[in-house]
């Protein structure tokens, strides 16, 4: 993980170790294959069953995969070197949408074994960089979470793209003997002179250095043992990149381990004998998270291990040669393979050895504990332990908490939080430095708050004040629960609402099959393509889709398509065009870019082959805001399918039929292609059945109403959404009137022409009807002066004097100029006229809004 | 003794004073949810209920409240909103969020305003907010985690929301409107606006999302509802400290509310607006000149105040101007009446002017070219006459074209109340040819 070398900054060579094995026609087998990187004096000796590092899409995680075979194939034009491997696969390349298939939170460290034949396991041998580690696990063993080796990985379960399984017992075993062979293979290692040592460590000093540019601080400082010297240190702390996500999840995880409540009164009494610390030590919490083992936790370890033991394995882990393996020794492994470490250890890396004794001594803490240790080390561990103690309660805090405790917590303040903290911790642990506590304060609910209590002074606040982007934001849940419905129509207002997902899309099976076919025809050929789906609002279109793809996604549970990846953007829900990229690129990988640097990702993504990629279904609602000038977001979505790589299906949805012809430059329709797709509007007759389906066995509306509300509907628009908010209104209407509030009867055909009436009825007449009698004889001014322009507008001057006559012969008041302006800008407001600016004083020009038929009809009522 | 007795009861009576001068004056500027309301109980029925079933059993809706200017849209969704809260479990349960097109001018600053509103931005950290585009989908995201029953219903009141649909791609209504049609956190949008034609603002697509429900508010009450609502507006409460006082001050109320030119007042009124606003400053207006030594107020202050009320502002103006701009005035008056209406400019003003002076030479003094300019420029000022087009530097002012902003009655009635007009001037008011 820690490990990204590109291959800009350091060229490797790569050439076989041994004479060919097998030897067919263009076709070499080896056994074992070296890469010499340019400046570094040792060679990295690859064997097949090894575990490796491949270069992939992403810098930060390169892939992992076992070898399988190494090859030569001549008859390849380009790269001879080969390599077979089975792949291993991190969470983070699990498909955002099925990451929930877990369960849980992955770990940190956790990769799962890639149980998928139709991915390419034939690469570039080239493309390999580096060993790792991999230990497997059983399902019911935790991760060892005191292994801050970045470079071990643990598999527990294996993943298949569709669930996640645990590993099959056979593999298990053939996984485990790998762990047996290995340590020979470390041995062998170890036992060289000391020019191997001092380059493991030159590369580890590499590592340092990347880390330093690519890692988070706080994270970089988890691994304790690391050798860090004081110079890179510095450098660390000064280092500000933004926390990723794994590295909260990992320590989540990592705390989560240690719940246990014994060990936790364990802890308080622990830190209440603790003299106060003096110094505040803002490095305390990360450095000393080794020291946090108390002989309890110590002993719990051991006994992890002894039940590893146990197992077909008789290593707990296996040590694969790293390059950071030699500094930092897995502490459950067996004394056995710890002690050459150590001793390799002590003659190499001196800041780690003050730490090192100290957890070697509560490996052993069963046995009496030895008082050997200097008074020294001793203190910094009772501290470091205090420091940590806070961190791990407020986590256990955090975890114990019911949800909805959690819930309500996100909308405290801090301020008050770390109130309540601080009172607990007061009764316990007074002396603490504020400084700390605040920190602490911080780790555990910077993602969830912003804290005003403390400017941030240390370095490594800086990050972390940066999580909230992966924060996941919430409105608060509500106190009472929902009530649920109580009588008919209730239930049928909650049946008829839009949002209600009805189990079946009626009405809509052919559009729906169509769909169908399409994709699932381009996921079983790997293709990718295009298709535009037109409609007026309210049609099913966005529904439609989202049954398509509900029902693939099952067919691939079930195995009859391969799986795919579902991605949904909608144009609406952009503040920019642009945006659209940011948003495909978030939920295909989980990475925020910039606009710009994210269409070049993406395009560098579908452009180019993928080891294991499944197809992409993209779903680009209201394509019509994605319009730009130059319309290079709309050629890229159409474009990206048309590579054979990309395996990219895009569905994409709009209102206008000829939005392609309309909108788009030849070169983009043509890219779109020919596969179209246009809702019609709902007919009486489907709006009908929709109604009947949504309301089935709930006899809360008479036939007829149905059917009128169905007519009118189509009549109008065919808008299915109108349908069900007017028959929702009807439901209102029917309860107001019913007198008796437990039996409602019906809902009949009054009821529904109510609300449709309210819903579609002009207001301009009652508007009229209801204005003020100077309001209504202005009006017939107007009337009067068209009549005698014979034009559709007049200046206010000229209403005025009309308006003045007909004030005479009606006897009313007569009106003055302000006054009858405040009437003509009160109508304006109500767009009953169309008026100028007011700063046109008498010169504005007036219109009517409304026919002049209307205003009559209007006025002579009365 | 008596008169000192009389003294105190003064000081008592001023006391009261003060306080009804207060109530009132709060009960006519405050827009308070504790008034009654008049005339609306149906929509407030059909609001309310609404509202509950949003808090109540999470069901997303949308509703629009139209309604000429003054036809208490406000005083409605307050009224609502105070009677939902006074039921704690609903207090509880509901998040409220107000908007208003006036002071959210894009959808950048009503989304700032919306997480600050949820509380949602200790989330965001410290960082002052991202960019829109960070900000938008981060209150989506918020706002699409919840589901119907468990998530905390929000209520958005968008005031003045036809503001809102200029907004581009009217990407907030689009949105609001998609949650309160899908299975997300429960909202209820309300929408307050003057205009009729909402509708038609909504593009398409934010139209089909919007439920469709209106609210119409249209002061559909008649005079004898308007003379009960004058009466209720200026009665004294019940709790009033000084119970003789405040049934003295009720009873006067109540006799001005029989009382004939008082009525015709308020019938005149009526005519011109039925809203309650324009009520309240009629009321406002009589209500200072009520005074210890004038404790009860009287048809005389109405009448006045709608006196007030109903003046014509640019007559004042042409009240205090001098006899020259008057003359001025009437020569373009003239000139309207001569061309029809067409636009003139200050040469054409100015020979008009010299017409009236030579036959009338021993009425007006001959003023200077230059002076006259001056005054023509002043009426300019005053917006009395208005250039037809952009003033341009190098164009000569004489010649520039005008138009006057006063209508002839205006003009004739600002006239007749002209202090010391010269006759001879009143005369060629009304008459270009009386010289004849």
């Amino acid at each position: 993980m820690a490990y990204c070398p590109t291959r800009l900054r350091t060229r490797q060579t790569y050439s076989w170790v041994d004479k060919p094995l097998d030897r067919k026609l263009h076709y070499q087998t080896y056994k074992e294959m070296s890469v010499k990187i340019e400046g570094r004096l040792p060679e990295i000796d690859l064997q097949v069953g090894q575990f490796v590092l491949i270069e992939g899409d992403d810098d930060e995680n390169p892939y992992v995969a076992k070898l399988v075979e190494l090859f030569e194939d001549d008859s390849e034009p380009y790269s001879k070197k080969r390599a077979r491997v089975q792949w291993f696969i991190r969470f983070c390349e699990v498909p955002v949408c099925k990451q929930h298939l877990l369960g849980r939170k992955p770990d940190a460290q956790e990769i799962f074994w890639y149980d998928y034949p139709a991915c390419n396991s034939n690469i570039n041998a080239e493309t390999i960089i580096g060993h790792v580690q991999v230990v497997a696990l059983a399902p019911d063993e935790v991760i060892p979470m005191d292994l801050k080796n970045e470079k071990t990985f643990f598999v527990k379960l294996s993943w298949n793209e569709k669930k996640f399984k645990p590993l099959p017992p056979e593999l298990f075993a053939q996984l485990d003997k790998l762990q047996e062979g290995n340590p020979r293979c470390q041995k062998s290692v170890e036992a060289k002179t000391k020019s191997t040592e001092s380059p493991s460590w030159t590369t580890a000093e590499r590592v340092v250095k990347r880390i330093e540019s690519r890692h988070s601080t706080s994270k970089s400082r988890q691994t304790p043992s690391h050798p860090v010297t004081p110079r890179a240190r510095k450098r660390l702390e000064l280092s500000s990149f933004p926390r990723t996500h794994n590295t909260r999840i990992s320590q989540q995880t990592s705390w989560a381990s240690l719940e246990s409540p014994g060990r936790m009164k364990r802890k308080v009494a622990f830190s209440e004998i603790t003299s106060p610390s003096k110094r505040s030590q803002p490095d305390g919490p990360q450095n000393s998270s080794p020291a946090l083992r108390t002989p309890e936790k110590a002993g719990e370890i051991q006994q992890c291990c002894a039940e590893d033991d146990k197992k077909p394995s008789p290593d707990g882990c296996m040590i694969l040669r790293t390059r950071v393996a030699a500094l930092k020794t897995t502490e459950t492994s067996e004394e056995r393979t710890l002690t050459p470490i150590k001793g390799g250890q002590k003659s190499s890396v001196v800041p780690s050895v003050i730490l090192k004794p100290e957890n070697i001594k509560m490996r052993e803490a069963k046995e009496p504990v030895q008082d050997e240790a200097t008074s020294t080390p001793h203190r910094i561990r009772r501290k470091s332990s205090l420091l940590t103690l806070n961190r791990m309660r407020q986590q256990l805090r955090f975890l114990g908490n019911s949800k909805s405790d959690q819930e309500e917590e996100e909308f405290l303040p801090v301020a008050k939080i770390s109130a309540s903290d601080s009172e607990e911790e007061e009764a316990s642990t007074p002396p603490l430095p504020r400084r700390t506590r605040s920190n602490v304060s911080r780790n555990l609910h910077s993602s969830m708050k912003s804290s005003l209590q403390t400017p941030s002074k240390t370095p490594k606040k800086t990050p972390e004040t940066r999580t909230p982007r992966h924060a996941t934001p919430r409105i608060r849940s509500r106190n009472l629960a929902a009530q649920e419905p109580a009588n008919v129509l209730e239930e049928a207002r909650l049946r008829l609402h839009v949002s209600a997902v009805p189990g079946s899309l009626p009405c809509r099976e052919q559009e729906f099959q169509d769909m169908y076919n399409f994709v699932e025809s381009k996921l079983l050929d790997h293709t990718g393509g295009c298709m535009y789906i037109s409609g007026v609002p309210g049609t099913g279109k966005t529904a439609t889709v989202h049954e398509v793809i509900r029902c693939l996604q099952q067919a691939s549970q079930a195995n009859d398509v391969p799986p795919f990846q579902y991605i949904e953007v909608n144009g609406m829900k952009l503040t920019e065009p642009h945006q659209v990229y940011v948003q495909i690129l978030q939920r295909l990988t989980g990475h925020r870019a910039t606009a710009h640097h994210a269409a070049e990702l993406l395009a560098k993504r579908f452009r180019t082959r993928g080891s294991s990629r499944e197809t992409t279904v993209l779903l680009v609602d209201e394509l019509d805001l994605l319009w730009t000038q130059k319309q290079d977001i709309m050629y890229n979505l159409f474009d990206w399918p048309t590579h054979k790589e990309a395996r990219l299906v895009v569905l994409t949805i709009a209102n206008t039929m000829d939005l392609p012809e309309r909108l788009m430059m030849n070169r983009v329709s043509s890219r779109l292609g020919l596969t179209r797709m246009s809702f019609q509007p709902y007919t009486h007759s489907q709006l009908q059945q929709i109604l009947v389906s949504r309301l089935k066995h709930l006899k809360a509306f008479e036939d007829d109403a149905i059917q009128l509300v169905a007519r009118k509907v189509a009549a109008l628009s065919g808008d299915a959404r109108r349908c069900l908010d007017i028959c929702r209104r009807a439901t209102e209407i029917c309860e107001f009137s019913c007198q008796k509030p437990d039996s409602p009867g019906l809902v009949t055909t009054a009821h529904l022409l109510e609300a449709v009436e309210e819903m579609f009825s002009s207001s301009y007449i009652t508007a009229i009807k209801n204005s003020s009698v100077l309001e209504q004889s202005f009006l017939r001014a107007i009337l009067a002066e068209f009549r005698r322009s014979g034009l559709e507008e007049a200046t206010f001057q000229q209403v005025y004097s009309q308006h003045v006559a007909l004030c005479r012969m009606e006897g009313l008041p007569y009106p003055t100029m302000s006054e009858t302006m405040a009437v003509c800008s009160h109508l304006g407001s109500c767009r009953l006229l169309l008026v100028e600016p007011s700063r046109n004083d008498l010169l504005l020009r007036v219109r009517l809004n409304i026919s002049q038929d209307d205003v009559l009809y209007a006025l002579k009522e009365e | 003794m008596s008169s000192r007795k009389s003294k105190s009861n003064n000081l008592i009576q001023a006391e009261y004073l003060s306080q009804v001068q207060r109530i009132l004056r709060e009960r006519f500027c405050h827009q308070s949810p504790h008034s009654n309301l008049f005339g609306v109980q149906v929509q407030y029925k059909h609001l309310i209920e609404l509202l509950k079933r949003t808090a109540i059993h999470g069901e997303s809706n949308s509703v629009l409240i139209i309604g000429p200017r003054g036809s208490g849209k406000t005083m409605l969704i307050n009224h609502a909103l105070k009677e939902l809260m006074e039921v704690e479990e609903m207090s509880e349960n509901v998040l409220q969020v107000h908007l208003n097109g006036l002071l959210q001018i894009n959808d950048k600053i009503a989304l700032k305003e919306i997480t600050r509103q949820l509380n949602l931005e200790n989330v965001v950290g410290d960082k002052v907010f991202g960019s829109f585009a960070e900000n938008l989908s981060f209150l989506l995201e918020a706002l699409k985690k919840g589901d119907r029953t468990s998530s905390c219903p929000v209520i958005f009141i968008l005031d003045e929301f036809d503001l809102f649909a200029h907004h581009k791609n009217q990407t907030l209504l689009y949105n609001l409107f998609d949650i309160s049609q899908s299975a997300q956190t429960p909202v209820a949008v309300i929408g307050l606006t003057c205009r009729l034609d909402i509708l038609e603002l909504l593009e398409k697509r934010v139209k089909s999302r919007f439920s469709h429900r209106q609210i119409h508010l249209m002061n559909s009450f008649g005079f004898p509802q308007y003379l009960k609502i004058f009466k209720e507006q200026l009665s004294l409460p019940a709790v009033f400290p000084g119970k003789i006082f405040a049934e003295k001050w009720n009873e006067n109320v109540q006799s001005l509310s029989e009382d004939r030119s008082v009525r015709d007042v308020l019938q005149k009124h009526f005519n011109v607006s039925k809203s309650l606003r324009s009520l309240h400053t009629l009321l406002m207006l009589a209500l200072n000149r009520v005074t210890p030594s004038h404790p009860f107020m009287t048809a005389a202050d109405l009448m006045e105040a709608n006196q007030l009320c109903s003046m014509d502002s640019k007559a004042n103006i042409v009240h205090g101007l001098s006899v020259l701009e008057i003359c001025l005035i009437i020569a373009m008056k003239h000139l309207n009446d001569i061309y029809e209406e067409e636009p003139f400019n200050f040469q054409m003003v100015y020979n008009e002017f010299q017409k009236f002076v030579q036959r009338k030479a021993h009425s007006v003094y001959n003023f200077e070219k230059p002076v006259v300019m001056k005054a023509f420029e002043h009426l300019q000022q005053l917006e009395l006459i208005r250039p037809m087009e952009r003033t341009s530097v190098n164009a000569q002012r004489e010649y520039q074209l005008m138009k006057l902003l006063l209508d002839n009655t205006q003009i004739m009635n600002a006239l007749q109340k002209y202090p010391n007009c010269p006759t001879d001037v009143r005369q060629w008011a009304t008459s270009s040819l009386s010289w004849l």
